[in-house]
């Protein structure tokens, strides 16, 4: 019997997720032994055509990560879901939206004007911006370019998507879980976050010193103090988010004294991830007066890039609101 | 039914203090802006922020929380996580293009039917005049419901480990 085949492709991603499958080590070669490679552009030589040519379902499995943010990406990952059984998305920009996805605070207008046009480090005098269609020469030949959408959407607004692995990148614990699930057809009911499924604090290696009843009276960033390094980070006055978000890193950042930013998203009880991660640290303050709260809160300096880091696509409002439109369309 | 737009207000109140005193305004016969549907909470601290948003959403153009004073709470202190959890998720809604007057928290109590006409009054008087809140839908994949509905069930069962 032929080997099952196997595809990676990335749509708005920085790379580290391709790094995290690098980051399998040893564990890759028994991947590649396992599994025949079909389609991995960051690594391999394959074409879309390449893809195009196949078989309906003929890819046994197809990971996909980044977020979705042109039309190209649109394209390919509907072409993947189709030449795929199975579709996974890989990592947090795929699963929620990720850091690309906090560009949903502007559209496309405001974005080109301020990359192409107003940033500091830009000199852009005739105000070129990229075109999707281009004329060239007097032959009639019409260059063209993705179309860069408004709005950035995730991997399962886009296609449907049967599994995710989650992170920022997945863990490898989680990609070789994953693997062996589907290499042993052990997978769970489809739908699911190949995670487990309760918060980082139960797997934080400074749970012990979480005292029973956190209150805090001042919120601090992890420049401004000395960290201890065996204390709960909460404990300590930093914005750590592990009681919102779902375990299965095995802590890394935590443990090198850095506070959970929330990669892996909500446990699957939550709908809006920022929600319940501002809903958590909220009520963590101590202080009853109305003026002395709102000044605590203050020290929160950003509230959408602390608690949407990685998630403001999938969220219930899913971008910022645009006035002057008359809403619906959803360019 | 008339085309014309009116302001849709959903109203979370806590049932030992501000329903009782919604209450109240009924039996007293206070008339007050019908724009509010009213879901009663067992305390204010039950207010997810997730509830607000959810509201906004599904086509809120306003949200009113009400709860016990300071001091009064059945439970001790769910007001004062309400008021906590409403003063950071004022200023992510503002950051997220919502007008923060859209969001008001007030401590009515179960004597106040009258407080309970005056801040209905005036939260519909409030959204008329910032107009509707035309939110745009979020992007869906063709078989996304079904997809949604697996995702639920998975969830209700404890989901992965």
């Amino acid at each position: 019997m032929s080997k099952p085949k196997v595809g990676f492709y990335w749509c708005a991603s920085c790379g580290g997720c391709e790094e995290a499958v690098v980051d399998l080590a040893e564990d890759i070669l028994k991947v590649a032994e396992a599994v025949d490679i079909v389609f991995w552009p960051v690594a391999l030589d394959f074409k879309r055509s390449d893809v195009e040519n196949f078989k309906d379902r003929e890819m046994a499995v197809c990971f996909i990560n980044g977020a979705i943010r042109t039309s190209e990406q649109e394209e390919m990952a509907e072409l993947l879901r189709k030449k795929s059984q199975l579709l996974i998305a890989f990592g947090s920009c795929s699963h929620l939206g990720g850091v690309p996805g906090l560009a949903n605070l502007w559209d496309r207008q405001a974005i080109f004007d301020y990359v192409y046009k107003e940033a500091p480090s830009v000199t852009n005098p005739e105000g070129v911006v990229p075109q999707e269609q281009t004329q060239l020469g007097s032959n009639g030949y019409t260059l063209t370019l993705p179309s860069f959408r408004d709005t950035v959407k995730t991997l399962g607004q886009t296609v449907e998507v049967d599994y995710y692995l989650p992170g920022c990148p997945p863990p490898v614990k989680l990609i070789v879980n994953a693997v062996t699930a589907i290499l042993e057809n052990k997978l769970p009911p489809k739908g699911t976050v190949l995670a487990p499924d309760v918060a980082l604090c139960d797997e934080c290696p400074r749970k012990a010193t979480k005292p029973d009843k956190l209150a805090l009276k001042e919120l601090k960033r992890p420049h401004q103090i000395l960290i201890d390094p065996e204390k709960c980070l909460l404990a300590q006055g930093l914005l750590c988010l592990g009681p919102a978000t779902r375990s299965g890193c095995g802590a890394p950042c935590v443990s090198a004294n850095m506070p959970c930013t929330g990669c892996l998203g909500p446990t699957s009880r939550v709908r809006d991830y920022g929600a319940k991660a501002l809903s958590a640290i909220a009520s963590l303050i101590d202080a009853e007066d109305e003026r002395e709260i709102a000044a605590l809160m203050e020290q929160i300096v950003d509230p959408v890039g602390t608690f949407y880091r990685y998630s403001l696509p999938a969220s219930l409002l899913h971008r910022r609101v645009r006035h002057g439109r008359t809403g619906g369309a959803q360019a | 039914m008339s085309s014309e737009w009116e302001p849709r207000i959903v109203a979370f109140f806590c049932t030992w203090c501000t329903y009782t005193a919604a209450d109240l305004a009924g039996i007293s016969r206070m008339t007050y802006a019908p724009n509010a549907r009213i879901v009663r909470l067992m305390c204010s601290g039950r207010m997810d922020p997730q509830f607000v948003l959810k509201a906004f959403r599904d086509g809120a153009d306003g949200v009113l929380i009400g709860g016990c004073h300071p001091g009064d709470c059945h439970y001790q202190a769910g007001n004062y996580k309400a008021l906590r959890r409403y003063t950071l998720l004022k200023r992510l809604i503002s950051e997220l293009g919502i007008e923060p007057e859209r969001l008001r928290l007030e401590w009515i109590s179960a004597s106040e039917g009258d407080r309970v006409q005056k801040v209905m009054n005036e939260m519909a008087e409030t959204i008329q005049k910032l107009g509707p809140l035309r939110l745009e839908r979020a992007p869906r994949p063709a078989r996304a419901k079904e997809h949604e509905r697996e995702v639920i069930e998975i969830g209700s069962q404890g989901g992965a480990r």
